[in-house]
């Protein structure tokens, strides 16, 4: 069986495609102005990449916060759904998957099938998402890809007073007019964001083994401020940004947590 | 360099009629916000001058500087001021207070005085941070409610979408309503996504006045849910920045069903604060007399 899922991210789409449990290609791009274009383009692209025309995917499974404007799609899956099957899939020992995107920080509880049992889901502030971090750099005029690594540089732990990504910009401006150097002050960043996403998890519970996915967990500073804050160990997969468009994928196989379209 | 839309008029003004040198006692009251800073001179127990200025990045140097435009003209030397209150976010950095009291119990105080005592509410929109406080016919304060752990529904939040839109930030009011039709809100509990909402809206080709229109409505719902939690009483009034922005105060009285007492002629919401902080000077002042 050949599947294929679409995740409909706030900030980049992403396709993967998979035959038989292996990935077969994937791809992401911008969402842009328009998202379906966006969508159409890069699902059309990966397919080039897998060698396959349209015809012979059997599903395809949208998820994400426009997956109501995905293209293609004959079923779709909830977000936090999509969490559970994929972190799953990668690491059968997960219990708990924290995803950081963009404009949304959500935590899942899995059971030992994959199957999401429980959540909890920040989508009303952007300082529990991956927004923050992005704003924070160019406060800090860092580039996103370079203030992880930066922040691992730090030398003390600097608090931020301010929770609202508005009134922390400000923060970061007063802290360079004070001299604080700039790793400090993105280690600052991190442990504020991995502050809030660790509060949030904690109302769920945490069980092990947590796995962290989504866009955020590419940044080594937040991965190691959240592995700090929380006092475990994270299971962080190559690709992260790609585990929502996986456990789409996965669904047709798996059939738990979604519907059809 | 960018226009800086946000940029507020920054102001001085001595009360006319008025003349320190026949008053028995002078005190002041400073105000040192997040975003601006206020200087309240009164003589005996009545407003003699105020000024209104931007807070700079040191608390102490904007103490400084808005008090000393507050005296700029007027004959009077800090000399002559015989007790000073700090109050507001930056209150224990005022160098030349006798004491700091909190903006809470100075808003209700300043509200007290420029309404008078049948003031029950004030809410204060100010620059980070919106309080709802109850108060007594003295102006004492007997319950309140703020957020100011977010920029939804704070001026800072309006001077975001001010530069947004290139918009002037006094201009922003008047013009939400030059709309045919009142748009739906955008978010109302966080800045950043109302700002990529309305980024959205305008590449679909909104106009900016309904742009301002969904942003303006969004303030105000999230403003009103503080008013609903603590339950507003008559009279009401509002004070501080955004108490001067139509397009906000409009929808919020709409939404619950209640309008604010006007601004008299020549004072300002803005310094509601200081006023109250000048006038604990006065009694605090007595006091020491009496006591001494």
């Amino acid at each position: 069986m050949i599947t294929a899922g679409i995740d409909m991210g706030a900030k980049n789409v992403k396709v993967v495609i998979l035959k038989d449990g292996e990935i077969l290609a994937k791809g992401q791009t911008l969402s842009g102005f328009d998202q379906k274009a966006a969508a159409e383009k890069v699902f059309n692209e990966v397919l080039t990449e897998a060698g396959l025309s349209r015809e012979k995917i059997d599903h395809v499974v949208a998820t994400g916060a426009g997956k109501d404007v995905a293209p293609y799609a004959n079923g779709e899956i909830s977000m936090m759904g999509a969490d559970a099957l994929g972190g799953f899939f990668l690491f059968p020992s997960a219990r708990t998957v924290i995803d950081v995107g963009a404009e949304e920080g959500r935590a899942v509880k899995c059971d030992d099938k994959g199957k999401m049992v429980d959540f909890v889901i920040n989508e009303r502030c952007a300082a529990g998402a991956g927004t923050f971090v992005e704003a924070m750099s160019r406060a800090l005029e860092i580039e996103l890809e370079e203030i992880g690594a930066l922040s691992l540089k730090a030398e003390r732990a600097v608090p931020m007073n301010a929770q609202c990504t508005i009134f922390a910009e400000s923060e970061v401006v007063t802290l360079i007019h004070e001299k604080t150097s700039k790793a400090d002050i993105a280690r600052a960043i991190h442990d504020a964001i991995a502050d809030r996403i660790a509060s949030m998890t904690r109302r769920l519970g945490i069980q092990k083994d947590v796995v962290l996915v989504g866009g955020v967990a590419k940044n080594v500073g937040f991965v190691s401020s959240l592995k700090k804050t929380l006092g475990v160990n994270l299971l962080v997969p190559e690709e992260p940004e790609f585990v929502g468009a996986l456990g789409a994928a996965l669904l047709p196989q798996k059939g738990i947590g979604g519907s059809e379209k | 360099m960018n226009k800086e839309y946000w940029r507020w008029p920054e102001y001085r003004r001595t009360m006319s009629g008025k003349d320190w040198r026949k008053a028995e006692v002078i005190t002041a009251g400073v105000d040192v916000g997040s975003v601006s800073s206020k200087a309240v001179i009164t003589t005996d127990g009545e407003l003699y001058a105020y000024s209104i200025k931007r807070t700079g990045s040191s608390s102490p140097d904007s103490a400084q500087r808005v008090m000393n435009w507050a005296l700029e003209g007027t004959g009077l030397k800090l000399d002559n001021i015989r007790y000073t209150v700090g109050t507001g976010y930056g209150r224990v950095n005022v160098p030349f207070a006798n004491r700091a009291i909190t903006e809470i119990a100075c808003h209700a105080r300043g509200a007290n005085y420029m309404w008078g005592p049948t003031v029950r509410t004030v809410l204060d929109m100010g620059g980070q941070d919106c309080k709802a406080i109850h108060c007594d016919e003295r102006g004492k304060v007997t319950a309140f409610l703020m957020n100011d752990k977010c920029a939804a529904g704070t001026g800072r939040g309006m001077e975001v979408f001010a530069d947004l839109l290139s918009v002037p930030i006094e201009e922003v009011g008047p013009m939400s309503f030059k709309i045919e039709k009142e748009p739906e809100p955008v978010s109302s509990t966080c800045v950043v996504f109302a700002k990529s909402e309305a980024v959205g809206l305008l590449r679909k080709g909104w106009q900016k006045e309904m742009v301002l229109a969904a942003f303006c409505s969004a303030m105000a719902s999230r403003i009103s849910e503080l008013l609903e939690k603590i339950k507003v009483e008559k009279d009401f009034v509002i004070t501080g920045g955004i108490a001067k922005n139509i397009g906000v105060v409009n929808r919020l009285e709409k939404i619950i069903g209640m309008k604010a007492l006007p601004m008299k002629e020549g004072l300002d919401p803005m310094i509601a604060g200081g006023i109250g902080a000048a006038l604990f000077a006065k009694a605090l002042y007595e006091r020491e007399q009496k006591a001494a």
